[in-house]
């Protein structure tokens, strides 16, 4: 054997060596190799073996457990974000607001939609009033008639208003809207009225107790669950009501 | 004519027919002249069309340009806070094109640019995370297809008959496939403290749309979405991120998904207190009612999509939807529930995602009441408007997913009513 055949068979040797290496490193690792030998194109399955081998020290690694992406949250960042107050107060933040004050800002801040007296204007809502008509034909849903919570009503103007102009509002000149949405509802009889952190889980809801948990597997999923009824299941068909007569459709609906 | 002898198609007696099979040959016309539209040269088949490029990113031809959102003005005071209609009486397949799937918004649709994007995990977790856009990008992806139904879709039609069109009564949903990476994914990264037992989740955009979703719910099923239908995410859908819920009510898919709190109660905002509760007839009302029951609607024909043919073979076509599962029987009466028939599936009903249905049929030129009743993998039938009522009442607003009734009418005109 020639010195050179010598060295190539040598490093034949070990190619096939790195190779097998790669191969078993990778199937242990990663991915199973298939479990059909590739037929359809020796030469190309060659060359995956030959990057496989040239890859062998940063092949991926089967990914498992955390990632490590992302970052830390910092205490600032989530101070700024974290605002939405729980029905126990988790989240409030100290401050209070009055009645009276509360009365002369929500008139600058919300009357536009809201009427000076919270009883809405056009379609925007109305916030008070509707007291005991909850099971009456037309309903009439507000803080006071409705709302079970206050940490609720809070929490929202905090977060989503003024419409147009989120976020804008002090704690205090939150803590005296609601203030005086509560005295409008006649939930507060007291003009001279506070509401503040200290006395804010005092205020009685007159909804609170208005709200069940979905039941419905227990009151319709046993009723609708059984095999209808298929052939002459009725006698007669007749129309009861039409949405013609209505007319409340937009006109132009594409037909 | 060939009719098949089945028990529950012995209504082919009659003149209407149901199946391939029995399709006459009552609509082959003789022409008595020959159509200019085969016989003279028309400028398209002459002439060339535009090159590629011509629109780069393209939109409905101009013939198709009725098939579009379209809102009810006085259901909402502006646009801003609003919703607007799929126009499913137009469509068929089950994905819903982007650009014409509803919205819902509630301090209007925001551009957030995915380089100023940023997502929070915090609350009870071992370390609290921010990602960028492109941190998400770079976790295992998976790709569903699920409804998104608004809760109060067909909310309109609990007292009567209202809306007359399947785009106005049953419009605020989509169907979409969505790439994302699961919500569970996002929260091991953080490490769930043992006492989370809810997450609030939020979106960026100025309403801050909150909603509180049990942990197991969101270990479950619960989807970081940033592709829609193989592309980005529009903007009145959520760009570039939002949460798909599936199977739950539309509010609870919160867009421009900001943050993730893992907390140990709900925190009872505002969508979830004044809005999206069902109040019974007695005044109390129903809260967390989450899920979207069975239900289905005929989107074809429907006020929108009347009969334009004289009687002969007709398709009757329709979608079908749980979001307690798959979807495993159809049926559809022609003459106001007195008889049913199963449709035919286009494809086998898939997990809390829109199910085609179709009925073929031969029409006898005379009026129907159509309705179909949808049937999912728990045994849940779509129950009757008169079924709902009776446990509801009339003032749920939500989750109304009665079986609906269309009116055709002699000429092929068809109207949204209610039967006896």
């Amino acid at each position: 054997m020639s010195k050179s055949r010598n060295l190539f068979f040598l490093s034949s040797l070990s190619l096939v060596f790195i190779f097998s290496l790669a191969y078993n490193f990778a199937d242990r690792n990663i991915t199973k190799l298939p479990t059909k030998p590739r037929t359809v194109n020796a030469e190309y399955d060659f060359d995956l073996r030959i990057i496989a081998a040239a890859n062998a020290s940063n092949a991926p690694r089967e990914l498992g457990g955390t990632l490590g992406l992302g970052r830390k949250a910092l205490d600032e960042e989530i101070t700024a974000w974290d605002l939405e107050i729980a029905p126990d107060g988790t989240g409030l933040p100290v401050g209070s607001g009055s009645v009276s004050y509360g009365e002369e800002i929500f008139s600058e801040q919300c009357g536009a939609c809201h009427g000076d007296f919270a009883e809405g204007v056009d379609r925007w809502p109305e916030l008070a009033g509707g007291e005991g008509t909850l099971a009456d034909e037309d309903p009439l849903k507000t803080v006071g008639s409705y709302w079970p919570y206050l940490s609720t009503a809070w929490d929202y103007i905090h977060r989503s208003m003024p419409f147009g102009y989120a976020q804008s509002l002090s704690d205090d000149d939150v803590y005296a809207m609601l203030a005086y949405i509560l005295y409008s509802n006649d939930i507060i009889d007291d003009e001279d009225f506070v509401l503040s952190n200290e006395n804010f889980l005092d205020v009685e809801m007159p909804n609170a107790e208005g709200f069940i948990i979905d039941d419905r597997n227990v009151t319709e999923y046993p009723l609708f669950s059984r095999d209808p009824c298929m052939e002459d299941c009725k006698l007669n068909v007749e129309v009861s009501m039409r949405a013609r007569v209505l007319d409340v459709t937009p006109e132009d609906d594409g037909s | 004519m060939t009719k098949i002898k089945t028990s529950r198609r012995s209504f082919l007696k009659g003149s209407v027919a149901v199946g391939g099979a029995a399709l006459t040959a009552s609509t082959t016309a003789n022409a008595s002249e020959p159509d200019p539209l085969i016989t003279e040269m028309q400028e398209w088949a002459q002439f060339t069309g535009d090159g590629v490029d011509a629109t780069p990113y393209g939109l409905p031809i101009d013939f198709e340009s009725d098939v579009v959102r379209r809102n009810v003005e006085w259901l909402t005071a502006d646009t801003i806070s609003s919703v607007n209609f799929t126009p499913i009486h137009a469509l068929d397949g089950t994905i819903t094109p982007q650009g014409c799937a509803f919205e819902r918004h509630h301090s209007g649709a925001i551009e957030l640019r995915k380089e100023d994007y940023r997502l929070m995990i915090n609350g009870l977790v071992e370390k609290p995370l921010i990602f960028t856009y492109e941190d998400l990008e770079r976790f295992p992806r998976e790709n569903h297809v699920y409804f998104c139904e608004c809760a109060a879709n067909t909310g309109m039609e609990w007292a009567g008959a209202q809306l007359n069109g399947a785009q106005f009564t049953h419009g605020m949903i989509h169907n979409m496939e969505y790439t994302g990476i699961p919500l569970r994914t996002l929260l091991n990264e953080a490490g769930i403290k043992p006492e989370g037992s809810w997450v609030f989740v939020e979106g960026a955009d100025a309403s801050s749309n909150g909603r509180s979703i049990p942990i197991e719910k969101a270990l479950d099923d619960v989807f970081v979405a940033f592709k829609a239908n193989g592309e980005a995410l529009r903007k009145e859908h959520g760009y570039p991120v939002r949460l798909v819920v599936p199977g739950w009510e539309g509010n609870m898919w919160v867009k421009w998904l900001r943050r993730v709190e893992v907390t140990d109660q709900p925190i009872e905002s505002r969508e979830e207190t004044s809005k999206y509760t069902d109040t019974l007839a007695d005044g109390t009302s129903r809260k967390w009612t989450w899920v979207m029951d069975a239900k289905s609607v005929i989107t074809s024909p429907s006020p929108q999509a009347p009969i334009k043919h004289k009687s002969g073979p007709l398709v009757v076509s329709g979608l079908a939807w749980s979001g307690h599962g798959a979807i495993t029987r159809v049926d559809v009466t022609l003459d106001g529930g007195k008889n049913w028939y199963q449709a035919r599936l286009a494809k086998p009903g898939e997990t809390k995602a829109l199910t085609r249905f179709y009925l073929d049929i031969d029409w006898n030129g005379k009026e129907m009441f159509l309705q179909s009743r949808a049937h999912d993998e728990t045994g849940y039938v779509q129950p009757t408007k008169e079924q709902l009522r009776k446990v509801r009442g009339l003032n749920s607003i939500y989750h109304n997913n009665c079986i609906q009734t269309w009116w055709v009418k002699k000429g092929g005109e068809v109207e949204n009513v209610e039967v006896s």
